[in-house]
């Protein structure tokens, strides 16, 4: 039974390595071992550079913002005050939006959801970045980018709610997103699957000679998965006009980021090895987040290739409403966290620029709490998953094929009769 | 004797073998420091060390790759896939490699590995969490795939698949981790605390591969049933008073075809249950063994109760769900030709 390994005395031991956090649950978080470089050193080479000129910048990170909240150095992309203003508003909003989906999940008016807190830059900045028109391939912490793009939030919620307002008829997971016109593609709970598919939409637009870029996003956990391999070999292969953005926010449910192999090295610097452009980038940083994504997509648009961007942040949350964040992570990482929370860190910019004030900023809070309440009573008033299931029942059997086979049509009318039976009276 | 859940029984199947047998390792996304999102691996990183116990990248093909790769060098790897809904991207590797490497090279080389994964839906866990994709598996030569219905058998066919110098794929019904569930989307699971399959021995003890159970004596007709839909099978049956013979497959490869056989003969009706959508399922298999082995002691075809052949919905679970009503209807059917 026991597979006992020969013994050669003047060998050295084999042992396996398995990464550890730096702090759990009882210790004192201190991330003073975390290089933060200098807001503003890091240089910014043209749209057109080589990849291999851009290889330095995946060692280090891309700052815009000082401690003070000034812009510094050849990375800010000096933004007119509006468009940092809306950046600001949408981050604020999807907080807000976060939190009261969060509730109304502990209210039992959902199943699952999904908070991105402390990531928010990631999503609304990199939107403010794209055009309008560009497709985005997002994973479940980019809410941002429907806020941003202007998608009704009592839309967002009937999709939380599953409920008769829900446009994805009640199939998907809450949070699980789809809007074409937005150019959100459809989530998939399985990990890292978006990642290729965004090259081949971008594939694709340089075959029919579009302009149009894509713009994919992956966890820093899911980059082992063969999809995220796949998606390089055939973005560099075939020069796609891609973004590809690693969101390494430190955890994946309890894994920590060096088993996803953080520890050996940054995910930025996998660019290297596939020959494409990689910059590492302070996530928490909106003016950073915008110049980062609006440089690569400069380069996209040009043919001159894609980028590898990791934003550097925190999950300032659990992984989600099943998800106990005590059983493996310090208390007070996130307050910890060396980058600070990117909502404060514009708004401190704009006051600091004179071009807002903190008596605006309630008032735009307040603002944006109100339309994230009105939208959810608007919601709420459709239905909540509790009450869900039973009301559109043939809708179940539509869209599994563009036209309905027997065997589905046949199954359709099995679970009408059940329903019937089970409800007493005929259903809808 | 011990009460357990499922999840402590698996967990308590795992800390046993691995005391037993130093090869035997654990890995998976989160199994290690804390212990598996289902918790079926807590304590055994602090008991056996990160050498034995230890967290995997989020990437199933490179778990069941590097368990394909361990079990060549002589350890018994059980790897977890976080839900059966992921396994996919490790699929290759179970299928071509895994399943056939005795087969290809003269049993020169073995693998014996387990790969456990929660399955099934009930938990309002949309098309990406609630999957039953045991047919998949059924369907490879090389593989033996088992499901359990109790804790005391989670407990007994885990250990004897680690023991197995086969690879198997165990599959957990994730919706009676807890306790059993008759398939109302209205009632909540039973605790197995208050249920007498929850009494499972400590210690080593084995439940054979291959084996079914019979969880109810019956003389009108003989169900089929594995995983949640054994206890849909005995809820369906105490609430119409069917004199039904309710059997527990355990395992579906091997298969116990003789139990199943005798039964059909004796009851002369059969229905078979499964979770997973209709087409080509585990269901249209038992069916067609039974057609061949029992067609002239027959009274009535064999009925099938499946899920539908659409994705699984978030909200429309419980319509898709093959529960006690469809049960009912489908025993009318076999009684009544």
């Amino acid at each position: 039974m026991n597979n006992s390994p020969p013994d050669r005395a003047n060998r050295p031991r084999l042992e396996l390595h398995v990464p550890e956090p730096p702090f759990r649950p009882g210790d004192k978080p201190d991330f003073s071992f975390v290089d933060v470089p200098a807001a503003g050193s890091a240089p910014r080479p043209g749209t057109d550079a080589p990849a291999a000129e851009t290889w330095p910048l995946t060692e280090t990170l891309v700052r815009v913002l000082d401690d003070s909240g000034q812009p510094v150095g050849p990375w800010d992309p000096r933004l007119p005050a509006e468009v940092k203003l809306k950046i600001l508003r949408d981050m604020v909003t999807v907080r807000i939006f976060d939190d009261r989906m969060y509730r109304a999940q502990r209210q039992g008016k959902t199943s699952f959801y999904m908070k991105c807190t402390g990531e928010e830059a990631i999503a609304t900045a990199a939107a403010a970045a794209l055009d309008r028109e560009d497709m985005c391939f997002p994973t479940y912490r980019q809410q941002g980018l429907l806020v941003a793009r202007g998608y009704p939030l009592k839309t967002m919620m009937c999709q939380i709610y599953s409920n008769a307002g829900d446009p994805l008829r009640g199939r998907q997971l809450p949070i699980m997103y789809s809007d074409k016109p937005h150019g959100f593609f459809s989530i998939s709970g399985n990990l890292g699957t978006q990642y290729p598919q965004a090259v081949g939409w971008a594939m694709a637009s340089a075959i029919k000679g579009d302009s149009r870029i894509a713009m994919g996003w992956i966890g820093e956990g899911a980059t082992a998965e063969g999809d995220f391999h796949s998606a390089l070999t055939f973005a560099a292969v075939y020069t796609a006009p891609v973004v590809l953005a690693v969101v390494n926010n430190q955890w994946a449910i309890s894994s920590w980021s060096g088993i996803a192999g953080a520890e050996k090295a940054t995910f930025a610097a996998r660019a290297r090895g596939y020959g494409v452009a990689g910059l590492r980038v302070d996530g928490n940083d909106a003016l950073a987040v915008y110049a980062a994504v609006q440089w690569a997509a400069e380069r996209a648009r040009g043919n001159h290739g894609a980028t590898l961007i990791e934003f550097f942040t925190y999950r300032a949350e659990g992984h989600s409403t099943s998800d106990d964040p005590t059983g493996y992570r310090a208390a007070g990482e996130a307050q910890s966290w060396p980058l600070g929370d990117p909502i404060e860190r514009l708004k401190q910019h704009l006051v600091g620029a004179g071009e807002w004030d903190e008596e605006r900023h309630q008032a735009m809070v307040a603002e944006c709490e109100q339309e994230v309440r009105r939208s959810q009573k608007e919601a709420e008033a459709v239905g909540t998953l509790p009450q869900q299931g039973f009301d559109e029942i043939p809708s179940m059997f539509e869209d599994v094929y563009a036209e309905t086979p027997w065997h589905l049509s046949e199954q359709r009318d099995e679970a009408m009769g059940e329903a019937r039976e089970f409800l007493g009276h005929e259903p809808k | 004797m011990t009460t357990r859940n499922m999840i402590q029984a698996i967990n308590d199947a795992h800390r046993v073998m691995m005391e037993r047998d130093p090869d035997v390792v654990v890995f998976g996304e989160d199994v290690g420091y804390f212990g598996g999102v289902f918790r079926a691996t807590e304590g055994l990183q602090k008991q056996f060390g990160k050498q034995r116990c230890f967290d995997a990248p989020i990437s199933e093909g490179g778990i069941i790759a590097t368990a394909v790769g361990m079990a060549a060098y002589g350890l018994k790897p059980v790897a977890e896939i976080q839900f059966a809904d992921y396994i996919y991207p490790g699929y290759d590797q179970i299928v071509s490699e895994a399943a056939r490497i005795r087969y290809r090279t003269a049993h020169e080389w073995t693998m014996p590995m387990v790969i456990r994964s929660p399955y099934g839906g009930g938990i309002f866990g949309g098309q990406t969490h609630s999957q039953s994709p045991e047919a998949l598996f059924t369907h490879v030569a090389g593989l033996k795939v088992v499901i359990p219905s109790t804790p005391y058998d989670a407990k007994g066919l885990l250990i004897a698949a680690i023991e197995d110098p086969d690879p198997v794929v165990f599959f957990e019904p994730k919706r009676i981790y807890n306790g059993p569930f008759d398939g109302h989307h209205d009632k909540p699971v039973t605790p197995w605390a208050k249920h007498p399959a929850s009494e499972v021995p400590d210690g080593h003890y084995t439940v054979p591969l291959g084996k079914a159970n019979i969880v109810r004596a019956g003389e009108a007709v003989t169900i089929l049933a594995y995983g949640t839909m054994v206890h849909v099978a005995l809820a369906a049956a105490e609430a119409n008073q069917v004199d039904a013979e309710v059997i527990d497959l355990r395992t579906l490869v091997p298969l116990d075809l003789e139990t199943i056989v005798e039964s059909v003969k004796k009851t002369g009706r059969c229905l078979v249950m499964q979770e997973a959508t209709r087409t080509s399922g585990f269901a249209a298999e038992l069916a067609t063994l039974v057609q061949e082995r029992c067609f002239y002691h027959l009274e009535a075809p064999v009925a099938r109760v499946t899920g539908w052949d659409t994705p699984y919905p978030h909200a429309y679970e419980w319509i898709y769900f093959p529960g006690p009503l469809r049960t009912k209807n489908a025993l009318k059917k076999v009684l009544e030709s």
